[in-house]
């Protein structure tokens, strides 16, 4: 649990300390609580079976999504895991529309294709929503390729967990990102568990920023606990990536205070353990000091929570509200088909 | 006279000089000219920006060939052989044939990728075998096998232009075929199976690697008067089901030649929609030619026992009597 942001294999240090403007500390505040009470009425939903398969919830981890997306701009793209609520409504996906699509909707942000694990959306675009493990960081170096070639000063941000370090993919599009010179924000985070395998059984190194810096990508190890911490090295790497410094590596350290998913029983972590970083639970993290510096108050704080909850309630309204698509459409888009008269693209 | 190599080439060629989002990826493609030579001098007329060598990292290439087809681009992703195909298998089934899916058709994947398949140059066990089945099976891909010079000079194009990814299999005895191309030859159909012999008898449904195979075995046929359709697939999935079934149904014979293995093949596919689509009009059990149930050997000997040959096909349609 470092607090600080530390710096491996070249680059510029990441600008200081937090930035303090009021305004933002409330918004990254807000974001923060919208993921926690999305996922924590999901929880209630699936318990009434109205969300099915599996259901991963980023509740402990929401400053990483937050901390990095919020630096991102509209032309840049993100590429997520199958434990991507957080990222999804941080780029933008309506809650709704997330929600409709864990209720397997059409009015669902993946038509109800995708469920849980396979957010999409075209618009801000969140390129999934994928759920091989790796499997989207190929993807990530593919999306900046194509900026790349086609002279654009986009940024790709690719999210995925410690588990991801040890799959080839991994090493692979390390490699081939550093080699090309490509502009991808890589951003792990590490919860310390793959599933239920402790880092230290599944990694004979287990500093992952080490990994990320012998292809020569300027890693940075940041306090994923700490969304201003996050934020403030995610805008130095996207400012680098962005100016042709080439794909950039924060390895966020972070912790997921329930379980890897609902028929996850969490026999392998010991409850101090869990107990210890819910100390450092980010949302309390980041209203106390806040608070402590005279920017929010209790009437600031019941202010938002009553916001985020009329948000969700209403999510869940549209999403129950929502329909069901027809089985006869059961075989659309499994190639492209021209669109439609009278549809969006 | 031109190889089928440099007629896979002029199609890359003119898709990198009419498409400027068009570019190739793979291992060798550039420096070295290409593991079969087909992108040979192509580094040098396009640059290494659009023919670009990749690490040996199967899955990353074309993942990133994804992500670039994905992004606006339209890439052309080369891996040396079928069998190393296998180390990107991720990418292309959970990503490349999943994602117009899973996003409500938010996304499409307008993908090629290239790959040498098939057996008879002596290359074992890791060379040489023939998945082309495999994919076929993939709901979200298009699986093509240009058998002719006209195929591997106007399939590229089109499948380019395909809003989805497509898999072009290139038999790796086929570069050297050598024959005439018409000066204007360019893009051709990738829907439909193609008559490439015309006959009454008996009908003989090929692909890739196995099309002259049975062109040869309807040559000795002809010669004691049994008179052979043979039809060349071309496209394996979407399968033109409906220039199989009206050919047997005329000639109420079919033999099937594909050099994948037997269990679970594409001749199996083609088999039942035969029975589905026209059982009573058959005069004899479907009949299949298929690859000995082996990994592939060197020794040609044994090579050559493994593969379908004339011969194979010439008794398969003996054995059907008539």
């Amino acid at each position: 649990m470092t607090g600080a942001t530390a710096a491996r294999g070249g680059g510029a240090e990441p600008a200081g300390g937090p930035t303090g403007e009021k305004d933002h500390g409330i918004h990254l505040l807000q974001q923060m609580l919208r993921i926690r009470r999305f996922e924590e009425r999901c929880a209630e939903l699936y318990s009434h079976s109205l969300i099915r398969g599996f259901l991963h919830l980023d509740i402990g981890e929401e400053a990483c999504a937050v901390g990095v997306i919020d630096t991102l701009s509209p032309d840049d793209a993100v590429v997520a895991t199958y434990r991507e609520h957080g990222h999804a409504l941080a780029r933008g996906i309506s809650m709704r529309a997330a929600m409709a699509e864990l209720e397997g909707k059409v009015e669902g942000c993946s038509r109800g294709r995708g469920g849980s694990m396979h957010l999409f959306d075209a618009a801000t675009r969140f390129y999934g929503g994928n759920a091989i493990v790796g499997g989207g960081l190929p993807i990530a170096v593919g999306l900046a390729l194509a900026d790349h070639l086609q002279g654009r000063r986009a940024v790709t941000a690719c999210f995925f967990g410690d588990g991801a370090v040890a799959e080839g993919e991994f090493h692979e599009s390390m490699n081939l990102a550093a080699l090309w010179h490509l502009p991808v924000l890589f951003c792990c985070e590490n919860n310390l568990y793959a599933m239920g395998t402790a880092l230290d059984r599944s990694e004979s190194e287990t500093d992952l920023s080490l990994k990320a810096a012998s292809y020569r990508v300027p890693s940075w190890e940041v306090d994923g606990m700490d969304v201003l911490a996050v934020e403030d090295a995610a805008r130095s790497a996207v400012e680098t990536v962005r100016a042709g410094g080439g794909p950039h590596f924060l390895e966020l350290r972070t912790y997921r205070f329930r379980a890897h998913s609902m028929y996850d029983p969490d026999r392998y972590r010991d409850k101090a353990e869990i107990e210890q970083w819910k100390q450092r639970d980010p949302i309390p993290l980041l209203a106390d000091r806040l608070t402590a510096s005279g920017v929010l108050t209790d009437g600031d704080l019941e202010r938002i929570e009553g916001e985020v909850g009329a948000e969700v309630d209403d999510a869940v309204a549209f999403a129950e509200a929502g329909t069901y698509e027809a089985t006869e459409d059961l075989e659309r888009f499994v190639t492209s088909e021209p669109v439609r008269a009278g549809e969006a693209s | 006279m031109v190889t089928y190599r440099e007629a896979m080439r002029q199609a890359i060629r003119e898709a990198l000089t009419r498409d400027d989002r068009a570019f190739l990826m793979g291992e060798d493609v550039g420096r070295y000219g290409g593991c079969y030579a087909v992108s040979l001098g192509l580094l040098e007329e396009f640059g290494p920006e659009r023919i670009r060598d990749t690490p040996l990292s199967e899955s990353a290439f074309v993942g990133a060939g994804i992500g670039a087809a994905l992004n606006g681009m339209r890439p052309i992703v080369e891996i040396m052989t079928v069998n190393f195909s296998l180390l990107a298998l991720d990418q292309i089934v959970n990503n490349a044939a999943t994602l117009s899916y899973m996003s409500g058709g938010q996304f499409n994947v307008p993908l090629v990728i290239r790959m040498t398949t098939g057996a008879g140059r002596q290359l074992g066990a890791q060379h040489s075998h023939s998945l082309e089945g495999w994919y076929a099976h993939i709901p979200g891909l298009r699986a093509l096998a240009p058998a002719t010079l006209e195929d591997a000079r106007g399939m590229l194009w089109p499948a380019l232009q395909d809003p989805d990814p497509v898999i072009i299999f290139e038999h790796g005895t086929l570069y050297n075929i050598e024959g005439e191309l018409a000066d204007d030859a360019g893009p051709v159909d990738i829907n439909t199976a193609a008559v490439r012999r015309p006959g009454d008898d008996v009908t003989i449904i090929t692909y890739g690697g196995t099309m002259r195979t049975g062109l040869g075995a309807a040559e000795q046929l002809a010669g004691s008067g049994v008179s052979a359709e043979v039809i060349d697939l071309r496209c394996l999935r979407p399968l033109d089901t409906a220039t199989i079934v009206s050919s047997v149904a005329r000639t109420h014979r079919a033999v099937i030649v594909d050099e994948g293995w037997r269990t679970g093949s594409l001749a199996a596919e083609v088999s039942a929609r035969i029975m589905e689509e026209v059982f009573y009009d058959l005069d004899a059990p479907v009949a299949r030619v298929c690859s000995a149930e082996v990994p592939m050997p060197y020794a040609k000997h044994l090579e050559d026992a493994a593969i379908p040959q004339v011969a194979d096909v010439v008794a398969a349609v003996q054995m059907l009597g008539g």
